[in-house]
């Protein structure tokens, strides 16, 4: 009986959330025609999806989809083995953490795209001077998040798998992680989020890859209405691995 | 001939570093349990009962003195003990069955039969129908219950409850009550609870253990001559009002040093805050 009845106030919220995002296009469309927006700034949206067949078809939008895409799930799956271990590593030596942590928080702020030319150096041009940035600007929100989750466990919970006399090892798979699992994701949305946005940064400047080179090739063309649609691309990317990871996370932590 | 005790509390003395210096939480506490037996801790907040919980469920080291499972010394969390806490304890990611599976699922049994007694002990806390749901769909007290069929299902020769109905509203913890007094008589579990409530430790004890306020030391035994089996219809009885009346004699003044240095501490603090 919960579960139908939840049914309808979640396709509510959807439906509420496209009635929203449909009068904010028309919104847009209105302002511009009556000039209180600049035309030469701000493509009509109707212009814009008007655009989304042609460069589809023209610009090879699927490949380039496809091919962002993989270097963001490459990224992300490595920030999720590199970031959630070293956030466990942070949780069981004090010292590092101590060490460690000011600075991985400091580090979340860097603006590390701008180094992209020692990355270029180091891996040439390539995807993975892409994969690569994304994936190191990416880092701090998965480790703090995984180290907030752990750390934050309620004390309760690992006294009764103490009491269960569970080893330690039983203690992280069993208790710790679970419990953890609702931090680690939002770290890792938040890595995914700076992973795509560097990705898509670093196509950009050194015109290679995907959606990024795309959107800069656009641009130099002055073709508004494809620019645009090509960031729409983008975040569909974003909304494609947003929709995975919820998923995810309610197979490995269901009844929450 | 006398029965030997399963659980032997020895001369416990256990003390905590603080600011103003060492303070004594347990001072020579000293008390045995047989099999089969319910016994039940009871003293007012900041008594060292649950300090006492810690350190007989094997989660509390550095004290004097010595805890013993049918002659074994207990050194950290141990087998025979089965440990039911006051706070809310199940695990929100698993359901009923599966939090109930939970110690025989680390046991390492095959899954149909970790199944089946989970099941068992699912019943045996009257929730049966409940097993596929998770604890957000449950109520605190159904919760608590989830809790209890999980120590159950381990199979602890003791079982050591930390006020856990505490949370809890009187009338559900009344009925709670006949529901461990109903486990007690079929599985003939040897208890020891921790209290704070005057009523909950008359309705389900054999005998209470009145502890005085800091030092935590045993002040009086009352041994509970109520007739077995009981249920919480025990609650209008002379007898039961009889006991009440008796240990709240011993309390009255013990929670009322606990409430007077609650105060003057708060007095102290807000003093120096100024």
């Amino acid at each position: 009986m919960t579960r139908s009845a939840s049914k309808f106030p979640k396709a509510a919220a959807v439906l509420f959330g496209i009635g929203c995002f449909t009068a904010l296009i028309y919104a847009i469309e209105i302002l511009i025609r009556i000039g209180l927006i600049n035309r030469f700034i701000v493509p009509f949206p109707s212009e814009i999806i008007a655009s989304f067949p042609r460069i589809v078809i023209e610009e090879g939008v699927p490949s380039r989809f496809l091919l962002t895409a993989i270097e963001a799930l490459t990224a992300s799956v490595m920030l999720s083995i590199v970031g959630i271990s070293l956030g466990v590593l942070l949780h069981r030596v004090r010292l590092v953490r101590l060490a460690t942590e000011t600075w991985i928080a400091a580090f979340a702020s860097a603006p590390l795209v701008l180094m992209y030319p020692l990355f270029l150096v180091i891996f040439g041009r390539s995807a993975w001077t892409i994969i690569m940035i994304g994936f190191v600007a990416a880092l701090p929100p998965v480790i703090l998040k995984t180290l907030e989750g752990l750390a934050g466990t309620r004390a309760v919970l690992i006294n009764v798998g103490r009491s269960f006399k569970l080893t330690p090892a039983q203690l992280y798979w069993k208790i710790l992680f679970p419990a953890a699992l609702p931090n680690i994701f939002v770290g890792v949305r938040l890595g995914m989020i700076f992973a795509l946005i560097n990705i898509v940064g670093v196509e950009f400047l050194i015109n290679f890859g995907g959606l990024g080179q795309l959107v800069n090739e656009l641009a130099e063309r002055y073709d508004l209405p494809g620019t645009y649609a090509a960031i729409c691309f983008v975040i569909l990317v974003s909304i494609v691995f947003f929709v995975v990871t919820e998923r995810i996370e309610q197979w490995l932590r269901p009844g929450t | 001939m006398a029965v030997e005790p399963i659980l032997v509390v020895d001369d416990i003395v256990k003390q905590f570093e603080t600011q103003d210096g060492p303070l004594t939480a347990v001072d020579h506490v000293s008390f045995a349990v047989t099999p089969g037996e319910f016994v039940s801790l009871i003293g007012p907040s900041g008594c060292g009962k649950s300090t006492l919980f810690n350190i007989v469920g094997g989660l509390l080291d550095g004290y004097q003195g010595r805890v013993t499972v049918a002659g074994e010394t207990v050194r950290g969390p141990h087998h025979s003990i089965g440990m039911i806490f006051q706070e809310e304890s199940t695990f929100p990611w698993r359901t009923v069955i599966d939090n109930v599976a939970f110690p025989l699922e680390i046991a390492g049994l095959p899954k149909a039969e970790r199944m089946e007694k989970a099941r068992h002990f699912v019943g045996l806390v009257g929730l049966d129908g409940f097993e596929r749901r998770y604890p957000a769909e449950l109520s605190g007290g159904m919760r608590q219950r989830v809790s209890m069929a999980r120590t159950l299902a381990s199979q602890p020769k003791i079982l050591l409850m930390d006020e856990p109905f505490a949370a809890l509203d009187e009338q559900t913890r009344l009925l709670l009550g006949d529901k461990v007094l109903q486990i007690q008589q079929e599985l003939k579990q040897t208890t020891l609870l921790i209290t704070h409530n005057l009523t909950e430790a008359v309705q389900l004890s054999d005998r209470i253990l009145v502890m005085t306020y800091r030092p935590g030391k045993i002040k009086r035994v009352v041994d509970i001559e109520l007739p077995r089996p009981r249920t919480s219809e025990i609650v209008g009885s002379d007898a039961f009002g009889h006991f009440v009346a008796q240990i709240w004699n011993d309390l009255r003044e013990e929670a009322s040093r606990g409430l007077r240095d609650d105060e003057s501490r708060k007095l102290h603090a807000t003093g120096s805050n100024e």
